[in-house]
């Protein structure tokens, strides 16, 4: 029998206050997630955890048998930019997700590292080039299906762990430009950190009063979670090895749970995908995973 | 190949680099004094998979010739991403490129351009725009792995950032000039599949056409983009392609544009700056455009960057070139983009 599917707390793509995040991982440290993944992947003006912050948080998630990565950023502009991911490299610690390629190039042959979803790893020939360069991990484009992230597991390096987007708005974009500032009538450089008032981005409907988008500074999200949580077979089938879940500021915990509960077989992926839908305002998504559109509505207990 | 090496000209004179959706965009262009043009495949190995665009065989090895003879080169746009069951149609489009002798192939996927420069270490390599590599250290990341010789900057780096990145890497850096605005990293966009399944990433289009409904409605004129309503249109307004990142949406009760409005690139008064600071290439978007549209914008950037060569500091933006280009922007409305950043 292969082992159980691990479950990975992915990077907090929001921007909270420093009290917050400290509880949040306080938290987590007793929710069963495997893997944490921790540091500002999305914006480099947001400041409430410096590196050492980062790296203490780590500590203690470490010390509770917690497996720790430090993520890059997704989108390098500056050359403050490029020394925050330096820093983030050599942290010495723990292990490094690389968010693109100059981050791969600082990991290469160094120490192994996680091929974060924002390499675009589409395919087995990309794979083998990040493997080569000390990949022990890849984290799937949000949109590579089920049967796209088979087919490059299957041809995989031995070895190497797959995790998926399991849980959570998706991160679908990113930009130069901020567009929570734009909604303030804000330019970039004089943002004033609004972000921190939405702990949860800012909701972009249609013009119908339909939920579609998230605007999370230069960010943007889905507005529906996706949930392979009617499919954690078929992950498993794939080759999948961890289940990446996407911190919320409300019912993380019970996120974490209920994905225990349904990978270990406890819950089924009908009575699992009704506790998720409790936890989220907007109906859950698939259709990635699917094959088609995104933002097609999850089926649950689907075969 | 280019025998037609221009003696005086300086040595840093910008080249001109302009789309050829067509044959007979690739000869406008080409007759106009492209000193590139790019093109693609007639499917989803390039980022420009439309309808009656593109090339086949037989019309990419004319339009070779055709170049070749009037001293321009081909670069053929593999810039998609080509997933387990397709991967073998990129790889045999690379082969084709190869063996059709273009001169050069411009690539996304670290994969694809792994197999290029291990299987024909002789063919010339671009780094897309949708290889996201958006410092120098990315670039030099490409070049060291896989040798590329130019690399096309993403549209979100002000003039400072591109400079710094021209000064670090020994890859000729090719610059967005004019054209289509693309609002979000390329490479790092999914907005397109999350409504439709199709990406530029995987499909090689952005909101594709047969994803596009226009209804008529007591509320007036709705554009949908796989059932998701973009944009509704009263009777005075001008209805514009449901692109995704162009659609206007309710925020907290606000209607209005959260992403972008309409607005296209022009840098023609950046030329000397960018010459100044060491850009190989400017390049010219629109492969999806009219021969009209390829005519003007080769035209007039053809001029400027010859005047901006002669003039140096001295070199003035003439009113007739923006009359040019306005008359064929869409939006109407231009913009420097992320080069000058207004909203910094």
């Amino acid at each position: 029998m292969t082992a159980p599917m691990k479950l990975a707390l992915g990077p907090l793509l929001y921007f909270w206050p420093r009290e917050s995040v400290l509880d949040f991982y306080a938290e987590a440290a007793a929710w069963p997630v495997d893997t944490v993944y921790l540091g500002e992947t999305v914006c480099p003006r947001r400041r409430e955890l410096r590196l050492e912050d980062w790296l203490a948080i780590g500590e203690s998630l470490a010390a509770r048998g917690k497996e720790v990565v430090l993520s890059t950023y997704e989108l390098i502009e500056s050359d403050a930019d490029l020394r925050t991911m330096h820093a983030v490299a050599d942290n010495g610690a723990f292990r490094v997700e690389a968010n693109d390629m100059a981050a791969v190039r600082a990991l290469a042959g160094r120490m192994p590292f996680v091929a974060g979803p924002f390499l675009n790893v589409y395919n087995a020939a990309t794979l083998a080039v990040l493997a080569d360069l000390g990949a022990s991990r890849w984290v799937t484009p949000v949109e590579l299906s089920r049967e796209g992230v088979a087919a490059v597991a299957a041809e995989a390096p031995a070895g190497i762990e797959t995790e998926v987007f399991a849980w959570g708005r998706l991160p679908l974009a990113v930009s130069a430009r901020c567009f929570t500032a734009r909604y303030y009538d804000l330019t970039k450089d004089h943002c004033e950190l609004r972000c921190i008032g939405h702990p949860e981005g800012l909701a972009v409907d249609t013009q119908d009063g339909k939920p579609f988008l998230v605007l999370n500074g230069v960010q943007t999200q889905s507005a529906s979670p996706q949930s392979l949580a009617g499919d954690l077979g078929g992950a498993r089938a794939a080759g999948v090895t961890h289940l990446r879940l996407s911190p919320q500021p409300h019912g993380t915990g019970e996120v974490a749970a209920v994905f225990r509960a349904a990978a270990d077989g406890a819950l089924s992926p009908g009575e699992a995908s009704a506790r998720l839908a409790k936890l989220h305002a907007v109906p859950a998504c698939d259709g990635y995973w699917r094959g088609t559109a995104g933002i097609a509505p999850a089926q649950a207990g689907h075969a | 190949m280019a025998q037609a090496a221009a003696p005086e000209a300086p040595a840093r004179r910008l080249k001109l680099v302009c789309p050829a959706g067509t044959p007979p965009a690739l000869k406008i262009a080409v007759d106009q004094g492209a000193d590139d043009v790019y093109l693609g495949f007639k499917d989803e190995t390039n980022a420009r998979n439309f309808a009656g665009l593109n090339f086949d065989e037989r019309s990419l090895r004319e339009g070779i010739d055709y170049a070749h003879r009037k001293g321009a080169q081909v670069l053929l746009a593999l810039n998609t991403f080509p997933q387990p069951a397709t991967w073998r149609k990129w790889q045999s489009a690379v082969d084709r490129a190869a063996a059709l002798g273009v001169d050069a192939i411009i690539v996304a996927d670290t994969g694809l351009l792994a197999y290029a420069s291990r299987t024909h270490p002789a063919l010339r390599l671009h780094l897309s725009v949708q290889g996201s590599a958006t410092s120098h250290e990315a670039i030099n990341f490409h070049h060291e792995r896989f040798g590329i010789r130019r690399a096309v900057l993403p549209r979100v780096l002000s003039v400072e950032q591109a400079e710094k990145v021209v000064s670090r890497t020994p890859v000729e850096i090719e610059v967005f000039g004019f054209g289509s605005l693309s609002i979000m990293v390329e490479g790092r966009c999914a907005l397109s599949s999350y409504a439709t399944g199709e990406s530029p990433n995987t499909h090689g289009g952005c909101s594709p056409a047969r994803a596009v409904r226009w209804q008529e409605t007591p509320r007036g004129l709705e554009s949908r983009l796989g059932g998701v309503l973009i944009d509704r249109f009263a009777a005075a307004d001008h209805p514009g392609y449901p692109t995704l990142c162009r659609g206007r949406f309710v925020v907290n009760g606000d209607t209005y544009y959260p992403f972008e409005e309409p607005t296209s690139l022009n840098t023609l008064e950046l030329l000397p700056r960018l010459q100044a600071m060491g850009v190989a290439a400017i390049k010219i978007e629109g492969r999806q455009r009219s021969p009209v549209y390829v005519q003007t914008v080769t035209r007039v950037w053809r001029e400027a960057i010859d005047a901006c060569a002669r003039e140096r500091e001295r070199f003035r933006v003439r009113p007739a070139w923006q009359e040019a280009l306005a008359g064929i922007s869409e939006g109407r409305q231009c913009t420097l983009g992320a080069y000058h950043r207004p909203w910094k």
